[in-house]
């Protein structure tokens, strides 16, 4: 007796080949009644209570897809036999191979019909085409070249360039070192023990501004001129200034902490700084 | 002449430039078309129009978008309708010489249409060229099969299957080309001469 896997293995197989059949009729235009409809959804019920995977259910569906174009086909089939234009396609194929081309040519000119059409110019056509080339510009109007724009050379003082942001009015460690210089400021003003809420530091009346000052506390707590002090617990996130810049290793091991600074948060943050 | 009669003949002569004159890419006018320049009684207008030219052995032949003649077609029908004007009779082999085409390319375009009606309608490429590979050099046959696309005789899908296209449907009686191969006897070694 079959295990259920060889069987499962034998279904698939059959499955397939019922597919590969049924596409071949599809595309070769082979007579859609070679295929035994009934016999190939015999097999497809047979096995369908064998199937557990999403695949093998998927491979019946297709199977029974392929099946119903066949007796798609085999209807179309039907229809066309029934009508006056059948002809059975090897009768005709022998009789085109048998006849001379003259005798082709004879019986084709008897149902032809060419179309008739005229291309000749009226007047009414030159009329216009005459109006049209006395409004056309000469060609050396309309393809003129277009001098390039001269540009006088100058030289950019630097508030310009950091007018038109190419540079920065201060170096990165510059801004780094005023910003901890903030945070200091800002602990003494807003914090306790040394420390300030994360948002109530990096929280400003814009939100890109309050982006821009998230992005630069990033940089104050991985270069060691401050310590995030997170608590789990309370949800809460505390921001402390170092004295000094600590930049020796850390015996433990780092981490890194994701901060949202989303629309959303910053709202929040905002309306309960109003209140 | 009365004021009726004056507005048929002026609506005759419009459709008559419509009808015969190449418009858009293709040849023939649109039922919608028609409607709009000659009014809605433009099939009445076409009618007369078919009577005129019937002792010129021409017609005015109507290409319905289902591709089956239509009994009692709809208004709507009409609108999506391709009218043409075409021979109304029959022309010989030697006058088919005259409307263009070589001989051998005419038969070759005979093939092509018979096998495919016989196929119900598609053919792979492969099968109508090794048909026509039969009677015409192997260099010409991929070239007419060309040429029967670029003249909308026949169009070619992405998985080159062959299929009949506009113009076959508004020159070629199927039924009757079908029907007349399957009488005909051969004719060996007859020029087409002697077959005119």
């Amino acid at each position: 007796m079959q295990s259920k896997r060889e069987r499962e293995k034998t279904g698939r197989e059959k499955l397939v080949r019922i597919i590969e059949t049924c596409k071949s009729v599809e595309q070769r235009s082979l007579d859609p009644f070679l295929i035994n409809i009934d016999d190939n959804i015999k097999t497809a019920r047979e096995y369908l209570p064998e199937w557990t995977l999403p695949e093998d259910l998927c491979l019946d569906a297709e199977t029974i897809h392929h099946i119903a174009t066949v007796v798609k086909l085999q209807s179309e089939w039907v229809k066309h036999r029934s009508t006056s234009l059948y002809t059975d396609p090897f009768l005709l194929e022998e009789k085109l191979k048998k006849l001379s081309k003259g005798a082709i040519i004879g019986t084709f000119v008897k149902a032809w019909h060419p179309l008739i059409e005229f291309e000749q110019v009226t007047l009414h056509s030159l009329a216009e085409a005459i109006n049209y080339w006395m409004n056309l510009l000469p060609l050396n109007e309309r393809w003129k070249e277009t001098p390039p724009i001269e540009v006088k050379i100058g030289s950019a003082t630097r508030e310009e360039l950091v007018q038109q942001r190419i540079l920065q009015d201060k170096t990165f460690s510059e801004e780094l070192n005023s910003f901890w210089q903030e945070l200091k400021t800002c602990v003494q003003k807003k914090g306790s023990e040394g420390k300030v809420h994360y948002w109530d530091f990096v929280g400003a009346d814009t939100y890109e501004e309050t982006v821009q000052r998230a992005f630069m506390a990033s940089f104050l707590i991985t270069y060691g001129y401050a310590t995030l002090e997170v608590r789990m617990l309370e949800e809460e996130m505390f921001i402390k200034p170092n004295e000094k810049p600590e930049t020796r290793i850390s015996a433990k091991q780092l981490v890194s902490i994701p901060i949202p600074v989303s629309v959303e948060e910053w709202k929040r943050w905002k309306k309960g700084e109003q209140q | 002449m009365s004021k009726r009669k004056a507005t048929y003949a002026s609506k005759l002569k419009r459709a008559t430039h419509l009808l015969f004159y190449k418009r858009h890419m293709r040849p023939g006018v649109k039922g919608w078309e028609l409607r709009k320049a000659l009014g809605s009684d433009y099939p009445k207008v076409l009618k007369v129009l078919d009577d005129y030219l019937k002792a010129l052995d021409l017609q005015v032949r109507t290409v319905f978008e289902e591709e089956k003649t239509v009994e009692n077609p709809s208004i709507e029908q009409l609108d999506r309708t391709r009218f043409y004007i075409t021979l109304r009779g029959e022309i010989t082999p030697k006058e088919a010489k005259m409307v263009g085409w070589r001989i051998d390319d005419l038969a070759g375009l005979a093939i092509t249409i018979s096998y495919i009606i016989s196929k119900r309608g598609k053919a792979p490429r492969k099968e109508v060229e090794e048909l026509l590979r039969e009677k015409l050099p192997g260099w010409k046959v991929g070239l007419n099969v060309d040429r029967y696309v670029r003249y909308g005789y026949l169009n070619e899908d992405e998985n080159e299957q062959i299929y009949l296209d506009w113009r076959t449907r508004a020159e070629v009686d199927q039924k009757a080309l079908i029907d007349l191969l399957l009488r005909t006897e051969n004719t060996n070694g007859k020029s087409i001469e002697d077959v005119s």
